[in-house]
């Protein structure tokens, strides 16, 4: 069975159809690649899979059940984990606390623990969130407030946010988008890593093609909120059409 | 040196031995002060204790969660005359209390709904229409109020060979000091982090599984609850009561208190219950201009102090801690 399978998905905007009949699935530890161009519907697409917007048409089951109607803590607790394009952290907290919050669904949670100071659960999870600040290399921001924090050690937290949720998938929306070359790359390294060690299935838009054609087993291309094509990276590339809808007419 | 060496370490309440050292001398000193204080400064220290439950009740809503609310003299009401109509049907203190805190966090999730739906300046409002509909319910319905003579309330009890006075003092002292560990423990613990996610980027605490409807209306809850206890602390206190001590100037000076004292911290709320306290007993001669005198702080502190005296008191200490360097 397929880890994610989304069926003739439309969303509807008033009168703009942002998507439609959009059908693909991934399997268990894929990396599937979206790209398109600017407005291709692309991030409305993440939106329906993680809850934030509700289809007009169409189905997306996860793991054989669906979504549709289901709050996104709802389908967070599925075990579905999520980045967002313009980075959306929670800025007052430290960087610790951020990723702690990522954890925020594996807490057994009581009221009475909370008032009383019984922080049994917070060590625990501490440990989690420990790993991943080594993984990810933020020993150095661990208390920093994350609106202090350069802009690629935010991305990167908000990478850790969706990882300590071990979710069975990751959306990553634009993971490498505004860093360097550098950094770019070591967010390429920390894609597959992510991959082999947690074993996330990870659907990923990302408009560096360099970048996205090394990492993904396969492509959706999106254009007008539709579906161009599918396939391996190098089929893609090849694809007459969507050579047409990022250079143009040849 | 204070190195951290585990993990529990950070999770420690009072983290330098000398910050423990000054919170004990405060508290001890504020155990003696009956003694050696005269009447009118136990009457300030009682009226800020039971004040300053209150403000950190608010503060919890609208300084972590981020939700902004004008109703909260309508939590008080509820929970004055709620506590007032339990003591004369002669339950004891306690469970009076306790009735009167669920009380007001039962309307607290109530007017929480609307929150699920409305954010900001929208939010405000209908907590606004909330307070003042209290307000004229217990106004014209002479039953709840008590008519026209108001509700009177009998006074907390002389204990252990104290006055009157002092045992009330000592029992709001008392819990104050439960409600300020109270909140320092929830807003550190999964839930205060909760509600702060919720205040900084609701769409993400969303999709980290955050319940928002669980998480805003706890926080409504509870902040009604503490506003609840403070009414009817606040009812004993003056063993009188009647729905014009409850109208909507009440609610700005309470929601003047939290935005002073410093949005989002728990000492920001104590000092912010002092300073409503304290500005018109030290401008008692110019009580017309108490409220202008609220207004300037306001302004100044919405520019030079966005996180209110807490936030100066932080860079004080911060100062004395790194002195002599900066």
């Amino acid at each position: 069975m397929s880890l994610l399978k989304v069926d003739k998905l439309t969303v509807q905007f008033g009168g703009i159809k942002a998507l439609t009949a959009i059908d693909f699935e991934m399997e268990e530890k894929e990396i599937l690649a979206i790209i398109g161009p600017n407005g291709a519907g692309k991030t409305t697409l993440f939106n329906c899979v993680s809850g934030v917007y509700h289809p007009t048409s169409g189905e997306i089951l996860f793991a054989g059940e669906s979504l549709l109607g289901l709050s996104p803590d709802r389908i967070a607790q599925r075990g579905i984990g999520r980045t967002f394009q313009n980075i959306r952290l929670f800025n007052n907290m430290s960087v610790l606390d951020n990723l702690m919050l990522g954890r925020h669904m594996k807490f057994q949670r009581n009221i009475l623990q909370a008032f009383l100071r019984i922080r049994k659960e917070e060590l625990l999870h501490r440990e989690k969130v420990e790993e991943i600040i080594d993984f990810l290399d933020l020993a150095a921001y661990r208390q920093a407030r994350v609106i202090d924090c350069p802009y690629g050690v935010q991305k990167r937290v908000e990478l850790g946010r969706a990882i300590v949720m071990e979710p069975k998938l990751l959306l990553l929306d634009e993971p490498v988008a505004g860093l360097t070359v550098e950094e770019k790359n070591r967010v390429a390294y920390l894609v597959t890593e992510m991959r082999g060690r947690f074993g996330f299935g990870i659907l990923l838009i990302e408009h560096d093609l360099r970048i996205v054609s090394r990492l993904a087993d396969r492509m959706v291309v999106l254009n007008f909120g539709q579906k161009l094509a599918e396939g391996n990276p190098a089929e893609v590339q090849r694809n007459p059409e969507v050579i047409r809808a990022y250079v143009g007419e040849g | 040196m204070n190195l951290v060496e585990s993990y529990k370490d950070d999770l420690k309440l009072i983290e330098k031995p000398w910050t423990g050292c000054w919170i004990t001398m405060t508290v001890i000193a504020l155990l003696l002060l009956p003694w050696f204080g005269n009447e009118h400064l136990i009457y300030m220290g009682t009226l800020i204790f039971i004040v300053s439950v209150g403000i950190m009740g608010q503060n919890i809503l609208i300084g972590y969660t981020g939700q902004i609310s004008l109703g909260q003299a309508g939590f008080l009401a509820i929970g004055a005359f709620s506590f007032g109509h339990m003591a004369q049907m002669g339950l004891p203190i306690g469970l009076a209390l306790l009735g009167a805190g669920c009380m007001a966090a039962f309307f607290g999730v109530l007017v929480g709904f609307p929150s699920l739906r409305l954010k900001g300046p929208y939010l405000a409002i209908v907590t606004l229409g909330f307070g003042i509909a209290v307000y004229q319910t217990f106004a014209s319905f002479e039953v709840l109020s008590g008519g026209r003579m108001g509700l009177v309330i009998p006074k907390f009890p002389a204990l252990f060979g104290l006055t009157r006075e002092a045992s009330m003092y000592y029992f709001s002292l008392f819990l104050g000091i439960a409600f300020t560990l109270a909140t320092y423990n929830l807003i550190s613990s999964y839930m205060g982090r909760a509600f702060v996610a919720i205040r900084d980027n609701d769409i993400a605490a969303e999709v980290l599984g955050v319940n928002l409807t669980r998480y805003k209306l706890l926080s409504f809850a509870i902040s009604s609850f503490y506003t609840g206890i403070h009414g009817a602390m606040f009812a004993m206190f003056m063993g009188f009561i009647d729905p014009q001590m409850f109208n909507f100037s009440e609610s700005l000076i309470i929601f003047v208190a939290v935005v002073i004292g410093g949005l989002a911290s728990v000492e920001g709320a104590i000092f912010g219950a002092a300073f409503v306290i304290l500005v018109p007993q030290v401008f008692s001669g110019y009580k017309e201009f108490v409220p202008v005198i609220f207004g300037v702080t306001v302004i100044f502190i919405m520019i030079f102090e966005p996180l209110g005296l807490a936030g100066r008191w932080f860079k004080m200490r911060l100062y004395y801690r790194n002195w002599p360097f900066r």
